[in-house]
């Protein structure tokens, strides 16, 4: 049975309604969330080898032993059969070994703190390739990036050119929120004062949603953008046309764009302090906050620091924001 | 009565009704166990906390600056003496000598409340010194931890006074001797609650 | 604080006229419509003069059978409340396209999804489980009430008291916007200053404490007071989820008072446990909320898993298959509950380490789930399968849940979970299996039990009636959830933009329309029943079931067994009878009971009062409440005279009225 046929079995409403509408996380443009959908199929198909039986077992055993049937077999004292029990001990166990063994490889491969390998299946990363950066930043409710590469930021729009590694570093200013663009990669929570980082690719042009995926108050409905994927012209054309028609993002604009707001429409900034995205992570945007990377160190620092001068306790100890990836596994 | 267990063609005839009243094991001292148990769970969350926030001082005072470990000592030794007077009534009320248990359960209690007003004076100095819960995480989680501790040993010394008028008054009925019993649980556990306290918020906490 | 006098401020803390929600017209209607039919219960009470019969009879029974039917209620009404909610997220969802905002604005329609998540999960599953257990497992065991039967009456009325609060919400300043986790930041006072979240926290923290005392009480009472010979491998099925069920109890919910204990203080007394800054961490609370959170679904299907083990056989004539296998299989559940919590958040950045631990684990409890549905289908194969309603809604579950059960997989591999976590697909997963499994179960259960609690059957038609709804309103509404998750929709939206999504919103709210007929024709079925209760009277064991909770009458008497029965077999009543078991109807003794007292009603009723005055900084009333409180608390400890007698002829006047009670013959149908 092909994989496209199971699939119409699987999902119950008639196969008619199906192919009216767009199952975006079964087919998507990127390839991280292509191979993330194959292993979500896989493990359709997979434990099809035993539900499917189940299922139709039930029927079978319902129908078969009804009252009404006085010609089926009756023994009532059964209750014991330990080949029986083995089977039904082993069966579903060796199915999660199978589906273990690929679940774990499959957790550290598309693991999303790790470097691309592949631009798509069969095709490498090329060793001169620079991965595209991107800061996202979620506000209250809108996203902000930030592509220093080119010291430009956009406000509820992402672009990316296809095929080119992307890495994303994720934070947010006040609650938390998930980035996902469906078509792009499996998505990944932004929380204030940490970062989580995303790596990931578009492998065909197009224009397609990105939106947070984690409730975050009653602007979240809102909180969508559009994310461009875009040939390599088509992309510099577009940087070249934020520099164009974009304003300043200074504190000031920072702290107006921090205010909650719904629906934002689209900004363009062609320039921002460069360390704003540090600022922002490490919650001292306004001048008179301590960064929380600063206050880290001196409370790393312990007691024999705390003895001497701040200034020695914060050049000994380098940047401490503690990245999600440490704090989560404690 | 010999209606009950008849006979049939299958097999021998079972006996099947307790005939006499029979009385179930009282469940109390199980029960107020699995209570500790379910106590310890908190306790294992607000450790938890401390382990997560026990070095996020936000800039403030770390437990070095605040822990005053020669008073904890003071502090430590009053709760586990209070422990060993408490086994002192017990051995005494299994002599069945009211008078002589009364006065161990008065010196626990002397002791524990004693207890409890150091905290109280140590948590008072801190929020006086601007270390109050509200400045850091590590000292949300430090006032809390010791705080919910300390709130057991003030429920626990409530708990023995009431005991001690219910003992005085109707003496050493099954009852009693099973509140008793379950008082005397509780109150070990908080001593080992406080030892997990004292070695790891305190004595660790100073060392890292 | 509202700008008044001062002593105002003092007496009423921030509650004033305009924390009455008078702007919002559902809410006014909802209100009028509870009004006016809470006052025709109330003066119909007061009418026929019913109220000393409630006090006495009802709310201040220690008597576990009368305190689970008191549970079946309270979830029942609950049920209704909370279903009220989901028909208005799916009106709200099937409307709000493009230019049309819907009629719920997003601070409403938050509201209404956390109340309907947490209504759903604490006041009505928790209920309906306690309720099952409190009713079934001491009668199983062969026992006269439970270990503590004051606790249990308290247990009770805490749960109430967590029902009041969070229904005052709706009428008295507002609900939690923060989901039905009261997941931080959210939840924190900077982004939810106003009293929903502290309605949210107290009531929990009073229903969660019944909730332990409950799970407390049942572990003592499964292993100190089984009946003698009742080993713990000839335990009823139902009694062994209990017990485990209990047991996760304990080891959980304290976590979950532990951690909304902790964000309170937050609240209250600005600690900085989960806040931004101060080196607070929000993860934490992630976490913990999460380490009680999975095991807490385990809790409510556990009891389900038993109550379909003992259908399930009943219905198949025939003995439970692999009844070992089922006991190490519940074993290794509630064992393996404990350790997966973190699969919730796969995509929080724990790294691929813990990731792959936590799905490995999630995917291990797929395993002894599957050894019990090949163990109830093995115990219908070579059986006499009788489709009656409750074994109509187990064979709903056993096509139901192993769909539910297999996206649930799906989700447990992290990778795909990073596409599907918070989507519509988790959504209808997790619908699929908390209706597939625990609904459904509720549902066989009551249809089981309630001859035996009151001595006559329910209605076939609309029982099969509301069955059918369930099941299709059950598919119809969740089939386009999956689609939707599919087509990278994700939860808890109030509005959508792509004209091409709405078709399916509309048919998920026609399904909710299917499932609303489906609650009334049980509503209707209960009803129909107690008209025709003396046609559908039966006899103390309908079915022909197998446990000791058939041996007795139905009703039971208060004292359950007039002699406590001896056990030599698994299905002990099914032994009983074959050995020509007959009840004696003579020799009987006195009967040592407890006596029925009003203080857990009282206790629970100023903690009621007490989170209220939290709720709205009533610092003097809570002061006082709380100080009554530990008072009654203290004066019920010197109440030592708890205990009655029935006497021996009491005992005979009533074993020779319904001893071996058959109903006449055109009732009769087993």
């Amino acid at each position: 049975m092909s994989v496209k046929r199971l699939r119409g079995l699987l999902l119950f409403p008639p196969a008619l309604m199906l192919s009216g509408c767009n199952l975006v996380l079964l087919h998507p443009a990127g390839d991280v969330a292509r191979q993330q959908s194959d292993l979500m199929i896989a493990s359709v198909i997979l434990m099809c080898l035993i539900i499917v039986p189940v299922l139709i077992a039930t029927a079978v055993i319902a129908w078969r032993y009804r009252a009404a049937n006085k010609n089926a077999e009756y023994d009532p004292e059964w209750d014991h059969s330990t080949q029986l029990e083995l089977v039904v001990w082993a069966a579903p166990l060796l199915i999660i070994i199978v589906l273990g063994a690929m679940t774990w490889i499959g957790t550290h491969q598309l693991d999303p703190y790790r470097s691309l390998t592949r631009i798509e299946a069969g095709q490498p990363v090329p060793a001169d390739v620079k991965p595209l950066e991107v800061e996202v930043v979620s506000l209250n409710w809108k996203w902000l990036f930030f592509y220093p590469q080119y010291g430009i930021a956009t406000v509820n729009e992402l672009a990316a050119p296809v095929n080119t590694p992307i890495h994303f570093k994720l934070t947010s200013t006040e609650t938390m929120n998930a980035f996902f663009v469906p078509s792009l990669a499996g998505m990944i929570y932004t929380m204030p004062g940490m970062e989580t980082v995303l790596n990931a690719v578009i492998n065909k042009p197009g224009d397609f949603d990105g939106f947070s995926s984690n409730y975050s108050g009653h602007g979240f409905t809102d909180m969508r953008f559009r994310f461009h994927g875009l040939s390599p012209q088509d992309f510099s054309r577009w940087v070249a046309g934020v520099r164009a028609d974009g304003s300043d993002l200074d504190t000031a604009v920072f702290d107006r764009l921090n205010q909650p707001s719904r629906a934002e429409p689209v900004h363009h900034y062609a320039r921002f302090d460069a360390d704003l995205f540090h600022r922002i992570l490490n919650q001292c945007v306004d001048p008179g906050q301590m960064c929380m990377d600063k206050m880290m160190a001196i409370d790393a620092g312990g007691h024999a620091a705390r003895g001497n001068s701040t200034e020695d306790a914060m050049s000994g100890a380098p940047s401490m924001t503690a990245p999600a990836h440490d704090a989560a596994t404690h | 009565m010999n209606t009950i267990a008849v006979n049939t063609a299958h097999s021998e005839p079972r006996d099947f009704l307790c005939l006499e009243e029979t009385h179930p094991h009282n469940g109390t001292l199980l029960g107020f166990w699995l209570y500790l148990m379910s106590d310890c769970f908190i306790f294992a969350a607000l450790f938890a906390c401390n382990a997560v926030l026990g070095t996020s001082y936000a800039g403030g005072p770390s437990a070095h600056d605040l822990f005053d470990l020669p008073g904890l000592a003071l502090n430590t030794a009053l709760l586990l003496v209070s422990s060993v007077t408490f086994g002192f009534a017990m051995l005494e009320m299994a002599r069945q000598r009211k008078r002589a248990m009364l006065g161990w359960l008065a010196v626990s209690g002397l002791l524990a409340a004693c207890f409890v007003g150091l905290e109280i004076h140590e948590f008072m100095t801190m929020i006086a010194a601007g270390a109050g819960p509200g400045r850091s995480a590590f000292l949300s989680s430090f006032f809390t931890l010791v705080g919910t501790h300390g709130l057991h040993v003030t429920v626990g010394v409530i708990w023995l006074v009431v005991l001690m008028v219910q003992l005085g008054k109707h003496g050493f009925t099954e009852a009693n001797r099973r509140r008793l019993m379950c008082l005397s649980m509780f109150w070990h556990f908080l001593d080992l609650v406080w030892v997990g306290v004292f070695s790891y918020v305190y004595l660790v906490g100073v060392l890292r | 604080m509202p700008d008044r006098p001062a002593i105002w401020n003092f007496l009423l803390g921030r509650l004033s006229l305009s924390s009455l929600p008078l702007d919002n017209m559902i809410v006014i209607w909802t209100f009028v419509g509870v009004a006016l039919g809470g006052a025709v219960v109330l003066g119909a009470i007061t009418y026929y003069r019913q109220w000393g019969y409630l006090w006495n009879e009802w709310f201040t029974s220690v008597d576990h059978k009368k305190l689970g039917v008191m549970y079946m209620v309270l979830g029942t009404v609950m049920l209704l409340r909370g279903f009220a909610d989901a028909l208005l997220m799916r009106s709200q969802q099937a409307v709000a396209f493009g230019s049309n905002m819907g009629y719920l604005p997003p601070h409403h329609y938050d509201q209404i999804f956390s109340a309907h998540g947490a209504i759903m999960i604490f006041f009505v599953a928790m209920p309906y489980i306690a309720g099952f257990m409190n009713f079934v497992m001491p009668l199983q065991i062969g026992a006269r009430d439970v270990a503590f039967p004051f606790l249990n009456n308290f247990s009770f009325w805490l749960t109430v008291s967590g029902v009041v609060l969070f229904m005052t919400s709706l009428f008295v300043g507002d609900f939690s916007h923060a989901g039905w986790l009261g997941m931080p930041p959210v939840s924190e006072l900077r982004q939810s200053p106003g009293p929903g979240v502290d309605y949210y926290i107290w009531g929990l923290q009073l229903s969660g404490l019944g909730t332990l005392l409950t799970g407390i009480n049942f572990v003592v009472t499964v292993l100190k007071m089984r009946a003698p010979g009742m080993t713990l491998m000839k335990m009823p099925m139902f009694t062994w989820t209990t017990l485990c069920t209990s047991g996760l109890i304990v080891v959980t919910f304290p976590i979950l008072t532990a951690t909304l204990f902790l964000l309170s203080l937050d609240r209250y007394i600005g600690t900085h446990f989960f806040t931004t800054g101060f080196g607070g961490n929000v993860m934490m609370y992630v976490n913990l909320i999460w380490v009680w959170g999975h095991p807490e679904v385990y809790i409510l299907i556990l009891p389900m898993f038993g109550l379909y083990s003992e259908i399930v056989p009943t219905f198949s004539g025939k003995r439970l298959f692999g009844y070992s296998s089922m006991v190490y299989a519940t074993a290794s559940i509630m064992l393996l509950s404990y350790l997966v919590w973190l699969h919730h958040f796969f995509t929080m950045g724990s790294g691929a380490d813990v990731n792959s631990f936590f799905a490995l684990t999630t995917m291990m409890i797929s395993i002894p789930t599957g050894v019990k549905i090949f163990n109830w289908l093995f115990t219908m194969y070579r059986g006499r399968v009788h489709f009656t309603v409750p074994m109509l809604w187990t064979m709903g579950f056993l096509i139901t849940f192993p769909i539910g059960g297999m996206t649930g997989v799906m989700l447990a591999v992290a990778p795909a979970d990073f596409l599907l976590h918070n989507s519509l697909f988790l959504v209808a997963h997790f619908h699929n299996v908390i209706i597939g499994g625990v609904v459904f179960g509720v549902f066989a259960g009551i249809n089981y039990w309630f001859p035996k609690a009151f001595g006559f059957k329910l209605d076939e038609f609309w029982g099969k009636l509301s069955f059918w709804f369930w099941q299709i309103g059950f598919w119809v509404a969740f089939s386009p959830l999956y689609v939707l998750g599919l087509m990278g929709v994700t939860r808890r939206l109030s509005h959508f933009t792509d004209p091409s999504l709405q078709i399916w919103f509309i048919i998920a709210a026609f399904g909710a329309f299917l499932i609303l007929l489906g609650i009334l024709s049980f509503v209707m079925q209960i009803y129909v029943s107690i008209r025709r209760r003396d046609e559908l009277a039966v006899g103390n064991d309908p079915w022909g079931a197998r446990t000791l909770e058939w041996s007795t009458s139905s009703p039971p008497p208060p004292y359950n067994f007039a002699f406590i029965p001896r056990v030599h077999d698994r299905d002990a009543w099914t032994d009983m009878k074959k050995h020509g078991y007959q009840r004696p109807l003579e020799g009987f003794n006195d009967i040592h009971m407890p006596k029925n007292s009003g203080a857990g009603v009282l206790l629970a009723a100023l903690g009621t009062i007490f989170g209220f005055a939290m709720v709205w900084y009533i610092w003097w009333l809570a002061a006082v409440s709380f100080v009554a409180l530990i008072a009654c608390a203290i004066a019920h400890t010197f109440n030592y005279d708890r205990d009655t007698h029935i006497s021996a002829q009491e005992v005979a006047r009533f074993e020779q009225h319904t001893g071996n009670w058959e109903p006449k013959a055109q009732g009769a149908t087993a």
